[in-house]
This record gives C-alpha cells, structure tokens and sequence, in this order.
C-alpha cells in the first residue's frame, strides 16, 4: 500500500518535472509570440482607432441630416454622401442607429407624417443595400411637429425637410 | 370675521376668474354685409349680490360670431328692460333693431334659472319665451344654449354654440424646450381645460359621436401611438402601438369602430379597429400613402387621402364592394376631407398657386369652392350645423385658429394670447 503510494508518489514527480520543463521551454517560445501578437494587435487597435477617427471624421464633415426637396423622398448625390459617411461607420461596429423624418409645414399634418416615414424609409432602405442590417436601424416619423427652423419660407422649409440620422 | 369670509371668497373668485380666462382672442376679419339686427339687453339678475355672469354677452358674443348678426351696443340702449312690459317698440325701432332679447336670471342656492324672451320689434309682439335651468358651474353653457334657440328661432338652422372645440397647443421657450397641449374649451374659446401636457408633439385630435371621450395620438413613449380619453371618468387607454405610423384616429359614426392609419406592414394603410375587442381589419392595401380617414355620415363609406395617383388627392372607400374610386380631380393637392352633416359638403385642404388653401367640395356637383385667402391653412373642422368651418393657419408668424362661414362671407381669427394653437376638432351636439 505504502509502496505503491511511493512509486505514484515518484510517477508524479516524474511526470511534473517533464511537464515544468516542457511549459519553461515553451513559455519562452510563447512568450515571443505573445509580445508579437500583442504588437500587431496594438498596431492593428491603432490603425481601427485611426481608421475609425477617420470614419469620425468624415462623418463630422458630412453631418447627420439628409435634406430633401419639397414633398419627396428621393435622396439627393448630397443626401447619400452623408448616409455614405454613416454606413462607412457602421460597417465597422455593431451599433444601432435611428432615423427621424421630418417635413416642413406645408400641407396637411397626418400627409406629412407619412411622408417623414417615408423619407426615413428611403434612407433605411438605401443602408440596408449598402450592407447595414435592417434589424439594427429603428426609423420614427415626427412629420411637421418639429421642425429645427421656426419661420414660413424656403430659408427655414428647406432646413426641415430632413431624416436626422442619430 | 366677515372680512376675513369676504377676502377668502374674493380670492376663490380671482383664481376662478384666471383659471377660466380663454387662451382664445377673437377678431372679426370679414362681415357680411346685410347681417341681421339684435338688441340683446343686460338680463337682470333677480337674486342677492352681483351677478355672477354676463349672460346677455355671452349670447351677444355667440350671435355675432355666427356671422348673421349685428347686435347693437348696449351704449346706444335708451333702457334695459327685462320683461315684456317694460319694452318700449318705438325706442328699439329707431335704434333699427330688428329683434330684441330680453331676459332675467334667478340664483337659488345653487341653481339656476335664466328666463328670456324673444321679440320682434317692427311687429312689436312676443317671438319666442323660454327658460333654462341648471347648476351654476353651468352659467355659461346655459347662456349658449339660449343663443342656440334664438339662433334657430331666427335662421331655421340648430344652433351649434353649446359645443365644445378641442385644439393643441404648443409652445417652445427660450432654450428651445417644446410643450404640448391638448386643450378642451367651450365653442367660444373660453373655460379651456387641459387634457393632456406633454414635452412630445401631440396630434390628430377627434371626437367620438357621443362627445364624452375623444382621441389622438401622443408621442409620449417616444414614438407616435394612438390613445383615447373619456372625459367624464378622465379614463385613457393607449389603443395601439405598432411599429411605424399610428396616426389620424376617426371614429365611426356608430362609436363602435375607429378607423385609423397605421405602417406596421410596410406603408401607410388605413385600417379599421373594432374597439370592443380592438381587433383590426386592414381596409386599403398599396405601396402609395394612404391617410386622413373621414367618415361619411352614414357609416357606409370613408374619404381618405391618397398619393396614389402621383399627388395627394381625396379617394373613396366603400366598405361594401371594398373598393376605392377617386373623388377629387381638382389641382395638384386635396388633403385631409371631414364631411358636413348633410354628406355632401366636404371641408378639405385645396393648393392653389402654391398656396394652401380652406376649400369646400361639393360631391354631388364636383364643384370646388376655396374658402380662405391666406396661406397655410390647415386641419378644416366643421361645425355639427354645418354653419362655419374651424381651421389653423398662419398669421405673424404664429399658428392661429380661425373660423369662415361656410358661404364664405364671414371670417374671423382666434389667435391664442401666447404661443401656437392648432388642428382645431369641433364636437358634435351635446
């Protein structure tokens, strides 16, 4: 009993020694390899970071709103430049992002309403064929009740008819 | 101790007066031109203590906002009779009143009774006397309800000022906080009560047939949903609340059903809620904006706009064979319908020289009247006579109620002392 307890108790020895010996020659190779990794992935987490304060900053330069022309919901080459700089953006991480649309106070209240909707469907659609998943982006129509420009002319209609991407 | 009794009831008083000052102005802003004249005479009060309410004003008030009446200055009345006995025709003749009003109130406790008489001048003989009787929280109701029957006696059409108008209100402070209200008043603007405040929009406001509860939609959860209210109980239910649009509720004649829009299946349809059970079954079905749903009187249809075509026009859509024809074919843009009593008169936003315009259509004849010469005009409410239509517009930059006859010959503005007012719902009798 004794002596089988001795022999397992050497087996083991044994057996840890050559593990030990096996884990310090690899811990050096390992070692190596991991400071290498660890290089790359600090080189590769500065260039997402550049890349995505790149991404930033196309987006600050585009903006956040997509303006359209009186009652349509056609995006304009400006409009998809700014979706452009959002989709760029949203390629890269996994965030949520939610359209507003917006018209200006002409015409009648609820037609206006739908038609917020659908100007921020136009630009829903247009990230989704460009690669951003449907279930990530959440649109809301405020119609005309809430427009960022307060008077009655082109100047402040203009700057209302829009999708607020946030 | 009286003073102190006096003072407690001054301040009641006071706070009662502030609590129940209109939000509404109102500014005569076209009259036509052979309205007719009345006299109507300070009632005499028959009780202790000051009168607790102008009666005869009240129902002056109304009776020139109908447009059809010219009541004389009381400056210009050489006596306040207030029973037949004490009228002398030759006075009223020569001021060229054509009828006479006359009456006296009596406060017993806390009722009320208003008794008053109706008097042609030219004849000299007795027209009309009546009474009313109620609490006196009522006064005022009371007093547009006497206008309601001289109104009738004089023009053969019912009276439509013991109504009540639902509006909202907005307004934005110096930092650019929005507030929202929806606001009940009596038809004369005054005694607004706020049903609901909010710092999201709230819209589309409407009346079931039995005027004790009405809808709209709130922006409250973030997005838009449709709620009703009971007035009495105060009792509010969210309705729906679907992904998308959850717009422009319109209750059915019957009161059992809501037709309403909704974009939960990909566009803008409109669908029709059973309100029992709250069950929806989908009425229109296409890839244009379909929305604004007006019921016709008779339940049997709905008017509702539609792009379908290219540009919003009014389309009709007929429960029955299920199918929807075009209704108007007038200009580029016929918006939001709401049908007269008679289902043939039909109130609608019209453009007109990129102008948008307060226009009537007549659905029998197709012809389409514009009523309105300013811009913006929006929401077109009429009232349950059928004599005025209630819209918003713009005026100095700022969202005003105003109000035309339905012949056009007769305007007037309610602007709100202080910020926007808007979407005006007239209810029906009550």
């Amino acid at each position: 009993m004794m002596k089988q307890l001795r022999t397992s108790g050497k087996t083991f020895a044994v057996i840890f020694m050559v593990a030990f010996l096996a884990a310090c020659s690899g811990n050096t190779k390992q070692n190596q390899a991991s400071q290498e990794a660890e290089r790359r992935a600090q080189e590769a987490a500065a260039e997402a970071q550049r890349k995505e304060e790149s991404l930033r900053d196309a987006i600050s330069a585009a903006g956040d709103i997509i303006y359209f022309a009186y009652d349509s919901s056609v995006m304009t080459t400006e409009g998809r430049r700014v979706a452009d700089a959002h989709i760029a953006l949203l390629q890269t991480n996994n965030s949520n992002v939610k359209l507003e649309g917006h018209t200006d106070e002409r015409g009648t209240r609820e037609y206006n309403l739908a038609l917020g909707e659908r100007r921020a469907n136009a630009v829903r659609d247009y990230m989704v064929v460009n690669g951003v998943s449907s279930g990530r982006i959440e649109t809301v129509s405020y119609g005309e009740e809430d427009p960022v420009a307060m008077g009655s002319g082109e100047a402040s209609w203009s700057q209302n008819r829009r999708v607020a991407i946030q | 101790m009286k003073t102190f009794h006096s003072l407690f009831l001054s301040f009641v008083l006071l706070s009662l007066v502030s609590s129940v000052r209109s939000e509404l102005l109102i500014e005569i802003t076209k009259g036509i031109d052979d309205p007719i004249p009345i006299a109507v005479v300070p009632f005499s009060w028959e009780s202790r203590g000051a009168a607790t309410e102008d009666f005869a004003r009240v129902i002056e008030s109304d009776l020139l906002r109908s447009g059809q009446f010219a009541p004389l200055s009381r400056l210009d009345m050489l006596s306040f009779p207030s029973t037949k006995e004490e009228v002398f025709f030759r006075d009223w003749r020569v001021l060229r009143a054509q009828y006479l009003l006359i009456g006296s109130a009596l406060l017993q406790q806390n009722s009320l009774q208003i008794d008053y008489e109706l008097l042609d001048v030219s004849k000299g003989k007795s027209i009309y006397s009546g009474s009313v009787f109620g609490k006196l929280s009522e006064q005022r109701v009371l007093s547009h309800r006497i206008a309601d029957v001289i109104y009738r006696n004089l023009t053969g059409i019912p009276g439509a000022f013991a109504t009540r108008l639902l509006y909202i209100a907005a307004e934005r402070d110096s930092i650019g906080n929005d507030s929202f209200s929806l606001t009940l008043a009596d038809s004369d603007g005054e005694r607004p009560i706020v049903l609901l405040k909010s710092s999201e929009p709230i819209m589309s406001p409407s009346w079931a047939p039995s005027g004790d509860e009405v809808a709209y939609v709130s922006f409250e959860s973030g997005r838009p949903a449709i709620y009703r209210q009971n007035l009495i109980s105060g009792k509010r239910e969210r309705l729906t609340n679907f992904s998308g649009l959850n717009s422009s509720p319109a209750w059915s004649p019957d009161g059992n059903y809501m037709a309403m829009v909704l974009s939960k299946d990909g566009n803008p349809d409109l669908y029709l809620m059973k309100l029992a059970d709250r069950s929806l079954t989908r009425l229109t079905r296409h890839y244009a904006i379909d929305t604004e749903p007006a019921w016709m009187p008779d339940g049997k249809s709905l008017l509702f706009t539609s792009d379908r075509g290219g540009r919003p026009q009014i389309y009709r859509y007929e429960f029955k064979s299920g199918s929807t024809e075009r209704v108007t074919f007038q200009g580029t843009y016929n918006a939001r319908a709401r049908v007269a009593a008679d289902g043939r008169n039909i109130v609608l936003v019209h453009r007109k020289d990129r102008k948008y315009h307060i226009a009537v259509f007549d659905i029998v004849s197709n012809r389409l009247q514009i009523m309105t010469e300013t811009n913006l005009d929006e929401s077109p409410s009429i009232a349950p006579n059928g004599s005025m239509v209630l819209y918003s517009t713009k005026y100095r930059g700022r969202g005003i109620l105003a109000a035309v006859s339905v012949d056009g010959g007769f305007k007037f503005r309610l602007p709100a002392r202080e910020g926007d007012v808007r979407e005006p719902a007239w209810s029906p009798y009550m």
